[in-house]
């Protein structure tokens, strides 16, 4: 597998990253290199060159403030699973980013990475979405945040422009009694997600509060379902009412649902709803027991202190 | 023998190297001036080439040369195929080491460039141009036989390969005799070997002394040598080939290979060292497959069980060309062993070998004996099925007894030893098997079914009689041989022609010369792997290296012992009859405090001071040795498997894997050769297949695609062990490489079925995803109406 020719530039800063974006026209940032790396070694992109941002110390660290959780964007999957602050406020996240690939891809993939290539069977984009989170953009005229409705756009597709980098991904703190969950359904052979569902929901007395459901490895870009989360919304969280709505995720899908030769677009359609069921009914058991107020941790409190 | 070496499970002395990144592989290797060759391989299944221009890779940076098929007409022949199946019909097709004209598989070469660096050659591939008219593609064994299929080659119709027949008792009667007759279609999938270390050659032609030196990852760096000097038309002699480390193989690294070839052709052309090491891409599109069968089987019984007589047709698919052991693989090591454990009265299989656009199939992890075992075990279990006995009454019922000296079975082959029914047996007690059915038989828990499934299995290892090689078409020996040399401080040199790449019988070898002769297994360096300086040898597979190598060398150890005796006696001024042996110690009858060791005698014997009358100087021994017969280990395997019947997802639950190798020389290797072999043969049942589209592509065309076994996916494995002992070894050792393979794939299918038989699933093409299995079972609903 040899890559072709390119020309290898360090950034050392944000700033830099920008400054060398548009100094080489069609370059690309390389971070953990677990998406990028083995495109070029196919042959199928062939950047003129490309920017490490490896060593951007800025963008690296996990720290809880303002009831979200700040990522840096070159966190790696590995930091992420291991982290109490994930852990506590965003679970979803630690525990997709926990079955991510292998212990190798976890250790040098990172959550920007991840975001940016916006593979359909990545986990991160999926659980993302169900979370609300948003994305710290730098642009070529500063900054700007993209929620994350907005930020996948399609099959590899997102809302981020030629120059544009991203710094950090800001997870709202789980609110008190709220569950989270993620249910996936792993390839055996690249252990990306045939399926993944993200789900998280509130208990309000007796019965279903909010809920929001997300989907990744079925259509072209991570989406939110609807019709799972108002189904499920105001029941009481009986057996009957999780099958219920989960069946209602085959409105969502639509008729651009993603099958290769190890599961097929039949396959998948019928999965979906096993899966997101077994979302509900493991996020529902979180809520159950999750009912302390979310925390209030210092400002900007980075993982590594 | 001292129990005290042979027996013990010492570790492994390979590992320190493999694990610190210290060993030394084909690819690590760089000489001076060296240069590299790159591939470029037909992007078409099967297509006529038009033209090639390769003016402008010629012209660009670094390149030092280019070569078509045009380039290599007199200075190259076709790879060869070595196993001339006799009675067959063969029709070997020229397999070109560049393509000719016709591409007739995604993968085929059809140019070679050499360039400064890698990188250089392999952007120049990118310069190549090449006209291509495609032709229709065929991958599946059976459909490339029928009528009307893609020709691959002209002078060959139907697309067959060989036609092999094994026949004996009256099948015909069996069946028109028959209480009952079961019957399945079986797909034994294509699968990717998956060597750890990918192919890999350097060639160093030194033009002033004619002399080609190959440093190539192999299982059998002799033949390599052998077939070179015909494909290069270059003296034996002036060839030495060498294994460096080699990184696996399991079967992929037999063949020789038109890219080892290219390399060597390019390095003789430039007077220069050429380096190719394939890329895992490369690796999956054109490095030897194996298995791909579909199996008709018939199996006709009485209503108690006893099996009469087993019916099969299989179309084996070989690729585009015959490799160089290929004929083999599907006929004598598969038919042959049809009779399994089992007294069977009669048999009857047609094989046909055809020609498919696929890579070329090759030995692969069982050879042949993996699709025999599945065969009949799942026929055990179809039969016990319809009956409605338990699959270990059904196979109770019909085994051979214990037996320690031989036993012919209906293919004419003659088992060596066995206790089929004691290795089942004990597999059963350990494994609680009728608590686990007592359990089965409360039902489903949650949508969770439990199945059991068992295998048992005999094989054929240690191969073999060279007379009977030659009888089977193989166009080579397979016997072995050892030398070893004592050096005057008492430390040994063991040279052997055998190639151990990975298995540990660098470990086992100076353990068999640690209990014969004495001595500190850490005092004996075994070498292998080099033309030059081993003694001539057939190479690692077939589960031979122990069996036939290890038997060289036990026998050789012998001699050595026998002359020490000699000069003990003459030291000790007694008759040699008179001495006696143990632990390393000469010693007079009855006087062992007065005694010499094996140490004392071989300073004795290489500064040769004292001699007895008429004995050679030194301490040094050699055997060729050709084995009577085969081995036939055998055992019984256990799987249990829970199947999700919500998702079709199978859990693999339990695993008891018994074999029975005979007595064993180091018990933690043999316990990693099994762990290895059953994950292999699980990843069959549940995970791999390299699967080819429409067109002749590779679809499962990298591991991203392609499922190998993960850890993580795998239940500890329960190793146990019975010892029945080979009558005509002198270790009585059998072989172990291949045994976990050869049982688990029906094991850990036939639980999957016995899981879903209250669903009404009778049969699921491997290997087992969850969609098949989910389709099966939403078919046999619709089925059940
Ligand atoms: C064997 C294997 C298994 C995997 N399994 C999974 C899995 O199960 N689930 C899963 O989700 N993922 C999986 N991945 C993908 C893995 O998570 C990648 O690490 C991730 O998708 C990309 O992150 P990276 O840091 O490696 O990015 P890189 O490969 O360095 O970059 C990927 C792309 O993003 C761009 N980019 C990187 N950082 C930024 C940034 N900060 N701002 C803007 N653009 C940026 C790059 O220019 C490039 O286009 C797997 C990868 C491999 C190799």
């Amino acid at each position: 597998m040899y890559a072709p020719d390119f020309a290898y530039y360090r950034a050392d800063s944000v700033a830099e990253i920008g400054r060398l974006l548009r100094a080489h026209p069609g370059a690309k940032v390389l971070a953990g290199g677990h998406s990028l790396i083995p495109l070029l070694k196919l042959r199928l992109a062939a950047p003129p060159a490309l920017i490490d941002i490896g060593r951007v110390a800025e963008l690296k660290g996990i720290a809880v403030a303002d009831g979200r959780v700040r990522i840096g964007a070159l966190t790696t999957h590995a930091e992420i699973a291991a982290s109490s602050d994930v852990a506590r406020h965003a679970p979803a996240l630690a525990a997709a980013a926990g079955v991510i690939g292998d212990p190798a891809v976890r250790n040098r993939g990172t959550i920007g990475g991840n975001v940016a290539h916006a593979d359909p069977a990545s986990d991160l984009p999926t659980v993302l979405l169900a979370l609300g989170a948003s994305f710290a953009v730098a642009t070529d005229d500063g900054e700007r945040t993209i929620p994350a409705g907005k930020f996948f756009q399609g099959m590899m597709a997102t809302a981020l422009g030629d120059h544009d980098v991203v710094t950090a991904i800001d997870v709202p703190a789980a609110p008190g009694g709220q569950g989270q969950a993620y249910e996936k359904f792993s390839h055996p052979a690249s252990r990306y997600a045939v399926i993944g569902v993200a789900a998280t929901v509130e208990l309000r007395g007796e019965t279903v509060g909010n809920v929001a459901v997300a989907l990744g490895g079925l259509v072209p870009a991570a989406v939110r379902t609807g019709s799972v989360e108002q189904a499920l919304s105001g029941r009481a969280p009986s057996a009957e009412a999780i099958a219920g709505a989960a069946a209602a995720v085959s409105n969502d899908l639509g008729d651009d649902l993603i099958g290769d030769i190890y599961a097929s677009a039949e396959y998948r359609r019928a999965m979906a709803p096993v899966c997101v069921k077994r979302a509900l009914t493991a996020a529902l058991k979180q809520a159950s027991v999750a009912d302390a107020p979310a925390a209030r941790s210092p400002w900007w409190k980075p993982s590594w202190l | 023998m001292s129990t005290r070496i042979f027996g013990s499970g010492i570790r492994r002395r390979e590992d320190p190297r493999l694990i610190t990144g210290s060993a030394t592989y084909t690819d690590d290797l760089t000489l001076p001036r060296m240069v590299h060759a790159a591939m470029l391989r037909s992007p078409h299944a099967h297509a006529r080439i038009t033209a090639i221009d390769t003016s402008k890779a010629a012209a660009a940076p670094g390149v030092i040369a280019v070569y078509t098929h045009a380039d290599t007409e007199g200075g190259l022949q076709p790879a060869p195929c070595a196993w001339l199946l006799p009675d067959s019909d063969l029709k070997i097709a020229s397999y070109h080491c560049l393509a000719k004209d016709v591409v007739r598989f995604a993968g085929d070469i059809v140019a070679v460039v050499v360039a400064e660096s890698r990188y250089q050659a392999e952007d120049a591939l990118e310069l190549i141009d090449v006209g291509y008219e495609p032709l229709p593609a065929v991958t599946d064994p059976e459909a490339a036989a029928a009528e009307g299929a893609p020709k691959l080659h002209d002078e060959i119709d139907g697309n067959q390969a060989f036609h092999w027949k094994v026949a004996g008792g009256d099948v015909d009667a069996a069946f028109a005799g028959a209480d009952v007759v079961v019957k399945d279609r079986i797909v034994q999938q294509r699968l990717i070997p998956n060597a750890m270390e990918p192919r890999a050659a350097l060639a160093s032609f030194v033009g002033a002394t004619g002399e080609l030196t190959v440093w190539n990852t192999t299982q059998n760096p002799h033949i390599v040598r052998f077939l070179t000097s015909l494909v290069l038309g270059l003296s034996e002699d002036k060839i030495r080939v060498i294994a460096p480390e080699v990184g696996g193989g399991f079967g992929s690294k037999i063949a020789a290979y038109p890219a080892d070839f290219l390399t060597m052709f390019c390095s003789r052309k430039l007077n220069r060292p050429v380096k190719w090491t394939e890329t895992r891409s490369e690796n999956y599109q054109s490095t030897t497959h194996g298995r791909d069968h579909v199996q008709h089987v018939e199996l006709a019984a009485k209503n108690d069980g006893t099996v009469l007589g087993l019916r099969c047709t299989v179309h084996a698919g070989m690729g585009a060309y015959l490799s160089t052991a290929a004929p083999g693989i599907p006929t004598i090591l598969h038919g042959l062993m049809l009779s399994g454990v089992y007294t069977l009265p009669a048999v009857h299989e047609d094989v046909y070998g055809v020609y498919t656009n696929g890579v070329p199939v090759e030995a692969y992890r069982g050879a042949g004996r993996p699709e025999a075992t599945f065969m009949l075990e799942r026929m055990m279990d179809v039969l016990a099925a319809r009956l409605d006995m338990d699959p270990a009454d059904v196979r109770r019922k019909n085994m051979i007894p214990k037996f320690d000296d031989g036993h012919e079975v209906v293919t004419t082959l003659k088992y060596d030893s066995g206790d089929y029914p004691g290795a089942l047996d004990k597999v059963l007690s350990h494994a609680d098997y009728a608590g686990l059915r007592a359990k089965q038989k409360a039902g489903p828990a949650n949508g969770t079914y439990t199945g059991l499934g068992l295998a048992t299995y005999v094989e054929i290892c240690g191969l073999g009689p060279s007379q009977v090689a030659g009888a089977i078409g193989f166009q080579g020996g397979l016997w072995e041989s050892a030398i070893v040399r004592f050096h005057p401080s008492g430390k040994v040199h063991v040279f052997i022609g055998a190639s151990p790449h990975g298995q540990g019988e660098e470990t086992t070898f100076a353990q068999i010369v640690g209990s014969e002769l004495g001595v500190d297994p850490q005092d004996v360096k075994v070498f292998h792997g080099d033309t030059d300086n081993t003694p001539m040898g057939w190479g690692t597979y077939g589960s031979r290296t122990t069996a036939v190598g290890g038997a060289a060398l036990a026998l050789t150890a012998r001699k050595i012992r026998d002359k020490a005796k000699v000069i003990a006696a003459h030291l000790l001024e007694a008759a040699v009859e008179d001495m006696d042996y143990e632990d390393g110690k000469f010693f007079v009858k009855g006087a062992p405090d007065q005694s010499k060791t094996i140490g004392d005698i071989a300073l004795m014997a290489n500064v040769a001071w004292n001699m007895p009358e008429g004995v050679e100087a030194g301490l040094e021994a050699s055997t060729f040795y050709d084995p009577p017969n085969f081995t036939f280990p055998f055992g019984a395997h256990l799987a249990v498997v829970e199947v999700d019947a919500e998702t079709g997802a199978v859990a693999l639950k339990r695993y008891v894997a018994l074999d029975d190798c005979g007595p064993q020389i180091n018990p933690v290797i043999v316990e990693g050769q099994v762990h290895g072999g059953v994950v292999q043969g699980v990843g069959q049942a549940l995970w791999e297949e390299a699967v080819y589209d429409e067109g002749g592509q590779l679809v499962t065309g990298s591991m991203l695609d392609y499922a190998l076994p993960r850890a993580d996916l795998l239940p500890d494995i329960e190793v146990l062990s019975t010892v029945t002992p080979s009558p005509h070894h002198p270790l009585g050792v059998k072989g172990i490489g291949e045994a976990g393979t050869i049982a688990s794939t029906a094991a850990v299918y036939n639980a999957v079925m016995d899981a879903l038989r209250p669903l009404g699933v009778t049969s699921v093409r491997m290997p087992l995803t969850p969609e098949r299995v989910w389709q099966a079972i939403q078919d046999a609903r619709q089925a059940k109406g």
